[in-house]
């Protein structure tokens, strides 16, 4: 038995169904984020002051290669995902609500492709 | 809609808690580190344009201003990451009890500062000083 009205039912009030993916996401892009961020700025403390050619044969290391990749993934889904859920609490108007969200996903989309295709082309020249 | 109704109390009313002023700032360093990732998207491209673009991306990075950024940026990193751990932590049921909520918030900020502290201290000592 149901504890919902009729009229609720039929207005489709209630849960939209769609958060469970979102929250099960954030969590599991956070989760990869641990030891790719850890290993990332651990890695980075030895190759910043670095001439640029180490910084490359770096790159070119093949499992450093991947792990950046999986890097920018998970950091890129987790920074929309977070930052999707600012908007929704902080941005009021509609319309910039929409304009907002589709600019996040955007730029985040450009972004994870810049620094993949950026990695790629250092790893493969 | 005329009739006053009574209201829950304004947010600027309560008296900020350790809970609700770490909460706020996992928000905030989430925001921070989004720009954070802007540069480090940047620093990718710079050094797939080649050696010039790469130099220039060092020299900007080499200002007094930037060093004070990235400061900013590894204790927002560390800080996001520490708390992160424990709302993953709360995700699975862990650690709701008020003196341990407080007790896990006052491990955040000591880590994430001691860690802040750590990561600097060893680029300081790898350039002697002149980063």
């Amino acid at each position: 038995m149901s504890l919902r009205t009729a009229l609720g039912r039929v207005k489709g009030l209630g849960s939209a169904k769609a958060g469970l993916a979102h929250w099960q996401s954030q969590r599991l892009s956070a989760l990869c984020l641990i030891p790719l961020s850890l290993w990332f700025v651990y890695a980075l403390m030895g190759i910043v002051n670095q001439p640029f050619a180490d910084v490359v044969t770096w790159i070119r290391t093949p499992y450093v290669t991947v792990l950046l990749i999986a890097l920018v993934l998970a950091l890129l889904r987790h920074l929309q995902l977070g930052l999707q859920v600012v908007l929704e609490d902080y941005v009021h108007s509609p319309i910039l609500q929409i304009a907002s969200q589709v600019l996040l996903r955007g730029g985040a989309g450009i972004g994870a492709l810049i620094a993949i295709f950026s990695i790629l082309k250092i790893a493969l020249a | 809609m005329s009739r006053s109704k009574p209201l829950s109390p304004h947010l600027q009313i309560y008296r900020p808690q350790l809970t609700s002023v770490l909460s706020i700032t996992h928000r905030a360093t989430g925001v921070f580190l989004s720009a954070g990732t802007a540069l480090l998207v940047y620093w990718l491209a710079s050094i797939a344009s080649g050696p010039e673009c790469y130099a220039a991306a060092q020299r900007i990075l080499e200002t007094t201003l930037a060093q004070i950024v990235l400061v900013g940026w590894t204790w927002a990193f560390f800080y996001h990451l520490c708390n992160g751990l424990r709302h993953l932590a709360w995700d699975a049921g862990y650690g709701f009890e008020l003196k341990t909520a407080y007790r896990s918030g006052y491990i955040v900020i000591a880590s994430s500062l001691f860690l802040t502290g750590l990561i600097w201290g060893c680029i300081l000592a790898q350039t002697g000083g002149a980063a």
